[in-house]
């Protein structure tokens, strides 16, 4: 289901870094000595023979990240991202694996679509990547799309994001129908007739601006519609970049229930709030937008608690002339791939609001297991899928540092603590700083 | 979390100038408010003379460029610039390059090359004055961005209420209408709880958006505490504006029924405004909309010393007193 370039393995050491893998329970300063792509032995002094050493005192090793929602914009949008610069800057953000979203002009509802990508992620994918596919034709919300023909060509899940499924029959129709695979429903929780309009999170920023406000009930009434459905079905659901509080709520007594729903949470809706749109940045405009500080602040908590199990980037890439404009005018969506390890070492690891170990299983073993994906794990016999990880390595998010093909960051201008200094993706170094 | 004002690396001028602009009330402190209303009042003492002209601005470009319909915003700020001997061009969106799928930020640098000194702007959006300040070296006034703000339109209310009044600090002042789609009630709310008045917001729930309370201000459904306000403002229902099918109020009918001002909900004496067009029969009825109570035709010629009074602050270099400035006899 996750599909990357063929290229050579490599031989390596990482030596002397704190090696942290939470869910293994492995927490040492060891070296690690890779061969042939394959973790082989965790210890001291390890021989270095013909392995390419990696000096790693000062630093974290960890399995290497998976993102569940990645905006690859290909095919149709090829200008502001492809499989080749989005896997770039994955492997910039320490991910060995991403999963992409099928909102792309034409739209991945087809064997015929899915089979391309698949062919062009075997040729140009730095990192493993998945493909989600389509809930319904064209995502127009009426009709399902051929989901066993689909899953058997690769499909990793199906979701119609970037759109809500309005239909409620229709939701429960791709629910039941879903289970002939054993591939999960992603959704993107929005009512449609009540977000209209909306530009950012109704509230007192709202009020004040004069911005069409999105209320926080377009989301949580969806996620309580989609939690009850997945209950009376008795099917899995991924609930996607959750934004609220009242969803958050929802999703905690759904789980007491015995709803079996996992659900992702983005960096900017972790850190930020709607008075950024304060400033106006069309950087800051995204879809859900962002909350108050009481949905903020719940979001922290259930990532901490793991009732939300995934950090996921919503990574969505637009060109410079789209967001050149007014608030209003400006499309929804900002990049993450390579920010967001960064972004939340700052702004909840580094003031003690998120252990890293936590942080580092959310952005791992969370996303792979909400998709049935194996985890990238540190232990002997397991592919290598590792990031070396600075701590306290300061740097300022430039333009110019980004290998996306886009740079609608939130973090333009701004300086984080905590970088990325190596990723090993399928047992090759794809990035070192 | 810090400053979160994110700029273009390369849009960024290496040492950016203070250029002062008019976007917002909130760009104001009080003693600035009331700097502007004493200058509009010199200005419009020398509006009393034969010779009405003031070489105050003379070789000063000003461009106003509207992408909305206006009568009195645009002809008044035209005015003043013409008044202050500015040279003045205007643009409208339509007939323009904009009609041909030009952007904002390009129509701004090409503006912006002919050097303005200060660039008007009307515009359906918020944020598209801040757009123009970031690409050209111009002052910009905003003169409406969408649904925040129309400072100018406050500036213009509160000098009417002064000039009314003598005071506007302790007045009460009920805003009546559609809040929810007005940049004219933002600007407002702002401006009034900036010089001590206090503000009621009067309308459909539909039509008050949630959280303005923050603001300052009161908000309620209830039409009859107009009846005890000093100054009864009524907003137009904005249709242009309002979501189809998006069923803010049953229907105008009903609104006129319940929130309409009429002349039974006031008191005799009491002050109304209105920041124009108005909607005879919907939110005001005619019979208020021409009572000599009525400050509406005042607010008009209110909004050409204020805009002078506007355009003579941001093109000299702050805080002064303006009597030193404007030359009384004149050519």
């Amino acid at each position: 289901m996750l599909f990357t370039k063929s290229a050579p393995k490599e031989n390596l050491i990482v030596r002397g870094a704190r090696v942290l893998d939470p869910v293994e329970g492995v927490d040492a300063q060891v070296d690690v000595r890779i061969d042939d792509g394959v973790i082989a032995e965790l210890g001291s002094n390890l021989p270095q023979n013909s392995h390419k050493v990696i000096e790693g005192s000062g630093l974290v090793l960890a399995p290497a990240f998976v993102d569940p929602h990645v905006h690859l914009r290909t095919p149709g949008r090829e200008d502001e991202e492809t499989i080749g610069t989005g896997t770039q800057a994955a492997a910039a953000g320490g991910y060995c694996a991403i999963l992409a979203m099928p909102n792309t002009e034409p739209v991945v509802d087809s064997a015929a679509v899915l089979g391309a990508l698949v062919d062009q992620a075997q040729k140009e994918a730095q990192v493993q990547v998945g493909f989600l596919a389509a809930i319904s034709k064209g995502q127009e919300g009426s009709e399902l799309t051929e989901m066993g023909e689909l899953a058997d060509e690769g499909a990793v899940g199906f979701t119609d994001d970037g759109r809500p499924v309005v239909a409620t029959s229709l939701m429960w129709r791709a629910l039941q129908y879903a289970s002939i695979t054993d591939r999960p429903i992603a959704v993107h929780c929005e009512d449609p007739t009540l977000s209209r309009g909306g530009h950012m999170r109704e509230g007192v920023v709202s009020a004040e601006l004069g911005i069409g406000g999105w209320p926080s009930i377009a989301e949580s009434v969806m996620v309580e519609r989609d939690l009850a459905l997945a209950l009376y079905e008795s099917r899995t659901l991924h609930l996607m970049h959750l934004s609220a509080q009242a969803s958050v709520e929802a999703l905690r007594r759904a789980h007491a229930d015995g709803v079996r729903a996992t659900a992702e949470v983005t960096p900017h809706h972790l850190v930020l709030t709607d008075e950024a749109v304060r400033t106006l940045d069309p950087n800051v405009k995204m879809n859900p937008p962002l909350g108050a500080e009481d949905d903020r602040k719940a979001l922290v908590e259930a990532l901490r608690d793991g009732t939300i199990a995934c950090v996921a980037t919503d990574h969505a890439p637009h060109s410079r002339e789209e967001k050149e404009v007014p608030f209003e005018e400006a499309p929804f969506g900002v990049t993450g791939l390579e920010t967001a390890f960064a972004a939340l070492h700052t702004h909840l690891v580094d003031p003690g609001l998120l252990p890293l170990e936590t942080l580092l299983e959310r952005m791992s073993t969370g996303p792979a297991r909400a998709y049935g994906l194996e985890r990238p794990r540190i232990a002997v016999g397991a592919p290598a899928n590792l990031v070396l990880l600075d701590p306290n390595a300061s740097w300022q998010v430039t333009e110019k540092g980004f290998r996306s093909r886009s740079a609608n960051s939130w973090l333009l201008g701004k300086t984080l603590k905590g970088r990325v200094r190596l990723t090993v993706a399928t047992g090759r170094v794809v990035y070192e700083s | 979390m810090g400053d979160l004002h994110v700029m273009r690396d390369d849009l960024r001028p290496p040492n950016p100038p203070p250029t002062r602009h008019l976007i917002s009330i909130g760009d104001l402190a009080r003693e600035d408010v009331e700097r502007l209303l004493a200058t509009a009042r010199t200005f419009e003492r020398s509006l009393d003379r034969e010779m009405k002209k003031l070489p105050t601005l003379r070789g000063r470009l000003v461009i106003n460029v509207f992408y909305e319909s206006s009568t009195r915003t645009s002809s008044s700020f035209e005015l003043a610039a013409k008044r202050l001997s500015a040279d003045t061009m205007s643009i409208k969106a339509s007939g323009s390059a904009v009609d041909k799928g030009e952007s904002l930020k390009d129509t701004a640098i090409t503006l912006g090359a002919y050097d303005p000194d200060v660039i008007v702007l009307r515009h359906p959006q918020i944020g598209a004055p801040q757009l123009v300040a970031r690409v050209t070296e111009a002052r910009i006034i905003n003169a409406g961005d969408g649904k925040h703000q129309h400072p100018t339109q406050a500036l213009l209310d509160l000098y009417t209420i002064q000039e009314q009044f003598g005071r506007i600090e302790g007045l009460h002042v009920a805003i009546v209408g559609d809040v929810l789609h007005s940049r004219v009630a933002r600007s407002n709310i702002q401006a009034l709880i900036l010089l001590g008045a206090r503000v009621t917001l009067v309308g459909p729930p539909s039509l008050l958006p949630r959280g303005i309370e923050e603001m300052g201000c009161e908000s309620t459904t209830d039409i009859d505490v107009i009846g005890s306000a000093d100054v009864v403002y009524v907003l137009r229902m904005q249709k242009e504006r309002m979501l189809e099918g998006a069923n803010y109020v049953p229907s105008l009918r009903e609104y006129t029924a319940r929130w309409g001002v009429t002349p039974e909900r006031l008191r005799p004496g009491q002050k109304v405004m209105h920041p124009g067009p108005m909607n005879r029969g919907v939110e005001i009825d005619p019979l208020v909309a021409d009572a000599a109570d009525a400050l509406i035709a005042t607010q008009v010629r209110a909004g050409l010393v204020v805009r002078m009074a506007v355009l003579y602050d941001l093109l000299t270099t702050g805080p002064k007193p303006v009597e030193a400035e404007v030359p009384m006899g004149v050519a």
